[in-house]
């Protein structure tokens, strides 16, 4: 019992030796991102998209003069720790807030930066993240119902498939692609003939790949995490399937072909963000991560590190570290490379927080990610 | 028909990686009553030796020895005297905490101290696809077959045929008497963890080129060899590798033939029903409650 | 109890209803997380520290209990009944999971009880008609009870903390009561208790079954905390983590839960000092206490202070308030 007194001085203690302090020559820009746990991957590289942004920006003096500082917080990939870090940095009164990426944590999350009003750029895709009419969320990629449309005009102008079959892992991820791409496919008239789900972190396609053998549909559409498409991808080859198989920016990132090797060759599909990009500011980027960081980054680091920048531009338009004010600027904003180098590809937010830019539709050849097209922004 | 054959082969290379891990297993277990919950990080964490001294220069065959001597070292000497012996005195319950806590530290120090993403890693054997009557496997599937079988073959040959082998026998089955017979009880239970070290080794090397190294290896693997081992039964070493083919066939034909959303329950339903109706598994003999 | 055991029991409940007052909504956030993990933890503390029994399905009843919770607040019921359902429901299932699986060896529940909260993860993700799937159950309200609404961060604290103080209170009258006493005798030396006439299953059963319903509330609350939940929240993660919580505060101990479950839901905000390496030192230190001190947090103090020369309590009182030496 009197072990339980001992405690609770030390509770408070814990709890106020949580608070730090800002000075006003820094602007509070915190990040809660997954950086351990089943996110850790797109959390580590989002951060550290991020955190490259950062130091470029604060070399040059910051934004308005004012360094930015930007404490990292882990979810642990988990939803309820995510809420705790949420209302941690609220009570800090933050100017903006960056991440998190997966969708369930910035569901729980919005509804707090909601209230307390404090605009959000999330790296979650998840359609639902928009459509919940809060002005405070942003973010710097596709959501899957911007993106699920693009591949679904591929496959019915592009591959000419009448019939399609999914292969999907079974995360929000995973499931919010897939329900979107069903429900494109079914308002274009394109049969899903076969539905297979898969679970995170598994090795072994075999049964999968005997399954979408059986169900011979015209193309394949495979929505996984990277290294599961990379073993798919060889079990594939292995077993010998010979339909197209399209994806969704993981699927053709040089990662994956890098683990798949050569059974990588002849996937196609659209690809939003992409270090791959023609486009030099892009390229540019991804030497400079590389050079730091040592390692490919994937789209989530593109995320982090246009995110910044779309925050040190808003900012800078506006003239003052105003939250709310924030939020109305940056609905309906566009921001051009000229403008802002750092947002490597000129993008257009609409009303709901959500990001319209060009993307790609590429294929794999020779071990590389190859450009066959640029699809232009769907406003105007 | 074919696809039925394809699953059956699939299924049995997968089965030989749980089976040889789920070896190790076993044997650890019934020496010295350690339920190693971290043996899936066990595997997992070989390959990143490999890889850290190739990145330091070393040709592949060299940082492959190095792997295994480093892993005999780690998670065969180290393990035992550091994180086995002082706990053993406690009980079960403190050493089965200690090997989640441990199964983290591992995670978690490959994820920081190397790297979150997956790694590709060099094989052994080339990748080439054989078409067996109607299925396919690759090369190394059947390497890792063959190794399992040959591991097995020889474990076998070891505890029946030689001296030191029939002293850990009988660790494994009466440590009290064992003693009393003179038998370096001590000595007995650290040669298993060598030898658990070693098959764990032995089957990162082989299974990294497969899967990838990736820190969140040891999950999947290691629940796969608790089930396997369960349902194999403790106390033969054959018991693990039956089990380990029965899950890896079991849970492809689940898979492709029942639910794919479902696919994770087969193996535990299987597992749940060989606790309760014969919880010395498939192979093993009744073990004698000891009061 | 001691007389000056007393008294700090009486200042420690004077801070954790006083202290609130004096933190900010994060603090509220974390201290309501300690009061609902809590209940889970005495609830597997019932299991495994009293009856003995290795239990990794708590996870799952806190689960259940929080779906079942979110469901009928969702579709109208006053959150007092929803509370309620979560407890008998996870009643009913600890009962029905037990039953069986009790029968087998320490080693072999564990495995049983790891399979059952998987099987439970799977149904909860899979079944999206009922449970909306892995995108989870979003924009779950705070309740009002008894007209008093719990949406402010203070007044849903001390609505756990008074939830939590009853279930104490029931559990600590349990164990004094003749019944109790049997349990602290099944662990002691459950082939005497055997031999005495004791029942031993139907008390382990029991055991088991309170403590998932302890479970079950505990996710009844947790829901409402955190106002989202998901399949990947109750998997084996959780369930692991409730078994550390119930073995660094003391298993077997009736305040253990109390202290492993504050230590659990701080230490990460204390070890933020070493930048994200926290899990591998929070992994480290968990191994280390466990080769030094299996008994747990109050196992140490009690050791020491016995090693001092503390007062001596009478062997009685001490089998059911404190803990079984190790």
């Amino acid at each position: 019992m009197f072990r339980v007194a001992l405690f609770t001085p030390l509770v408070v203690a814990g709890i106020s030796l949580t608070t730090p302090a800002f000075s006003q020559s820094t602007v509070y820009i915190p990040a809660i991102l997954e950086l351990s746990g089943a996110g850790a991957v797109s959390g580590t590289n989002f951060r550290d998209g991020m955190l490259l942004a950062i130091d470029e920006i604060n070399a040059k003096g910051g934004i308005l003069g004012r360094k930015i500082e930007t404490p990292l917080l882990d979810t642990q990939s988990d939803a309820g720790t995510s809420r705790a870090q949420v209302q941690k940095v609220l009570d800090n009164k933050p100017y903006v807030i960056l991440g998190p990426v997966f969708s369930g944590s910035v569901l729980v999350d919005m509804m707090l930066t909601q209230q307390a009003e404090v605009p959000e750029i999330v790296g979650g895709e998840a359609a639902a993240i928009t459509q919940k009419g809060n002005p405070y969320v942003f973010r710097t990629s596709f959501g899957q119902q911007f993106s699920m449309p693009k591949i679904a005009n591929y496959m019915r102008d592009g591959i000419k498939a009448k019939t399609v079959s999914v292969l999907w892992v079974n995360n929000d991820f995973g499931k919010g692609g897939r329900d979107n791409f069903i429900k494109e496919m079914g308002a274009r008239d394109i049969k899903v003939v076969s539905d297979i789900s898969t679970e995170s972190g598994q090795a072994d396609f075999s049964a999968d790949v005997v399954k979408l053998k059986a169900a011979n549909a015209d193309a394949i559409f495979v929505y996984l995490n990277e290294e599961e498409s990379a073993r798919f991808l060889r079990e594939a080859r292995k077993q010998g399937i010979n339909k197209p198989l399209i994806g969704e920016t993981t699927l053709l990132g040089q990662k994956v072909i890098d683990l798949a090797g050569g059974a990588a060759n002849g996937v196609r599909g659209h690809v939003g963000l992409t270090i791959d990009a023609p486009i030099p500011a892009v390229q540019e980027f991804a030497e400079k991560f590389k050079k730091r960081f040592n390692y490919a980054c994937d789209h989530n680091g593109i995320k982090g590190y246009t995110a910044v920048y779309f925050i040190k531009h808003v900012t800078e338009k506006i003239g003052k570290f105003d939250s709310k004010a924030f939020a109305v600027a940056a609905h309906g904003i566009t921001i051009t490379p000229k403008d802002e180098p750092g947002i490597l590809m000129e993008a257009t937010w609409d009303k709901n927080g959500d990001i319209d830019r060009i993307s790609f539709l590429g294929e794999v050849v020779d071990g590389k990610q190859k450009i066959v097209e640029t699809l232009p922004k769907l406003g105007k | 028909m074919a696809t039925f054959i394809q699953l059956l082969v699939s299924g049995l290379a997968t089965g030989a990686i749980y089976a040889l891990i789920a070896v190790g297993f076993t044997l650890v277990w019934q020496t010295s009553q350690t339920i190693n919950f971290a043996q899936g990080e066990f595997v997992m964490l070989p390959a990143f030796f490999v890889l850290a001294a190739t990145n330091a220069g070393a040709p592949f065959w060299l940082a492959t020895f190095i792997g295994i001597a480093l892993s005999v070292l780690v998670l065969g000497i180290l393990f035992k005297f550091i994180v086995v012996d002082p706990m053993l005195k406690y009980g079960v319950l403190p050493l089965v905490i200690s090997t989640i806590a441990l199964s983290l530290f591992l995670k978690e120090g490959v994820k920081d101290f190397y790297s979150s993403q997956a790694q590709p890693f060099p094989a052994l054997v080339p990748a080439i696809d054989i078409h067996v009557f109607e299925a396919v496997i690759s090369t190394q599937s059947l390497a890792v077959l063959a190794v399992a079988v040959i591991t097995v073959v020889a474990l076998n040959l070891l505890l029946n045929g030689t001296r030191v082998g029939r002293q850990m026998q009988a660790t494994a089955q009466n440590v009290t008497l064992a003693r009393i017979l003179g038998v370096p009880v001590r000595r007995m239970v650290l040669y298993t963890f060598l030898i658990n070290a070693v098959l764990v080794a032995i089957a990162s090397i082989l299974v990294s080129p497969i899967y990838l190294a990736k820190f969140t290896n040891g999950e999947t693997l290691g629940m796969a060899a608790f089930i396997a081992a369960i349902i194999g039964g403790f106390n033969q070493v054959r018991g693990a590798v039956l089990g380990g083919v029965v899950l890896g066939v079991l849970d492809n034909l689940s898979a492709a033939y029942i639910s794919s959303q479902y696919r994770g329950a087969f193996p535990l339903i299987i597992l749940v029903a060989v606790i309760l109706l014969r919880p010395q598994g498939l192979l093993g003999r009744v073990e004698e409650r000891s009061v | 109890m001691t007389r000056f055991g007393m008294l700090v029991f009486v200042v420690a409940v004077a801070a954790g209803v006083t202290g609130p007052f004096l933190l900010r909504p994060f603090g509220l956030y974390l201290i309501s997380m300690w009061a609902v993990l809590t209940i889970a933890a005495i609830g597997l503390n019932l299991t495994l520290g009293y009856a003995g029994q290795v239990s990794l399905a708590q996870g799952a009843f806190v689960g259940i209990g929080a779906y079942t919770a979110a469901l009928l607040t969702q579709a109208g019921c006053p959150f007092v009944i929803a509370f309620v359902a979560a407890g008998s429901l996870c009643f009913i299932i600890g009962w029905i999971l037990g039953y069986p699986a009790l029968r087998v060896q320490h080693h072999y529940l564990a495995f049983v009880t790891l399979a059952f909260t998987t099987l439970v993860f799977l149904v909860l993700r899979n079944e999206e008609w009922l449970t909306g799937g892995i995108y989870g159950i979003n924009g779950i309200q705070r309740p009002n009870v008894f007209g008093w609404s719990t949406a402010k961060a203070i007044n849903f604290y001390f609505f756990s903390f008074g939830v939590l103080a009853a279930l104490a209170f029931a559990t600590w009258w349990m164990l004094r009561s003749p019944w109790g006493r049997a349990f602290v005798a099944l662990r002691e030396n459950p082939i005497r208790a055997a031999s005495l006439g004791v029942d031993t299953r139907r008390y382990t059963l029991m055991a088991f079954a309170i403590g998932s319903s302890l479970g079950g509330m505990s996710g009844a609350l947790y829901a409402p905390l955190v106002q989202f939940i998901e399949p990947n929240s109750f998997s084996l993660g959780l369930s692991f983590s409730l078994l550390l919580m119930v073995i660094i505060g003391g298993s077997g101990y009736f305040f253990g839960p109390f202290v492993g479950t504050l230590i659990a839901v701080l230490l990460p905000e204390w070890l933020r000092v070493t930048e994200g390496y926290y899990l591998i030192v929070y992994a480290a230190a968990v191994m280390a206490m466990m080769a030094f001190c299996p008994a747990g947090l109050l196992g140490l103090i009690e050791r020491s202070a016995r090693a001092l020369g503390g007062r001596r309590r009478p062997e009685t009182t001490q089998a059911l308030v404190g803990g079984a030496d190790s």
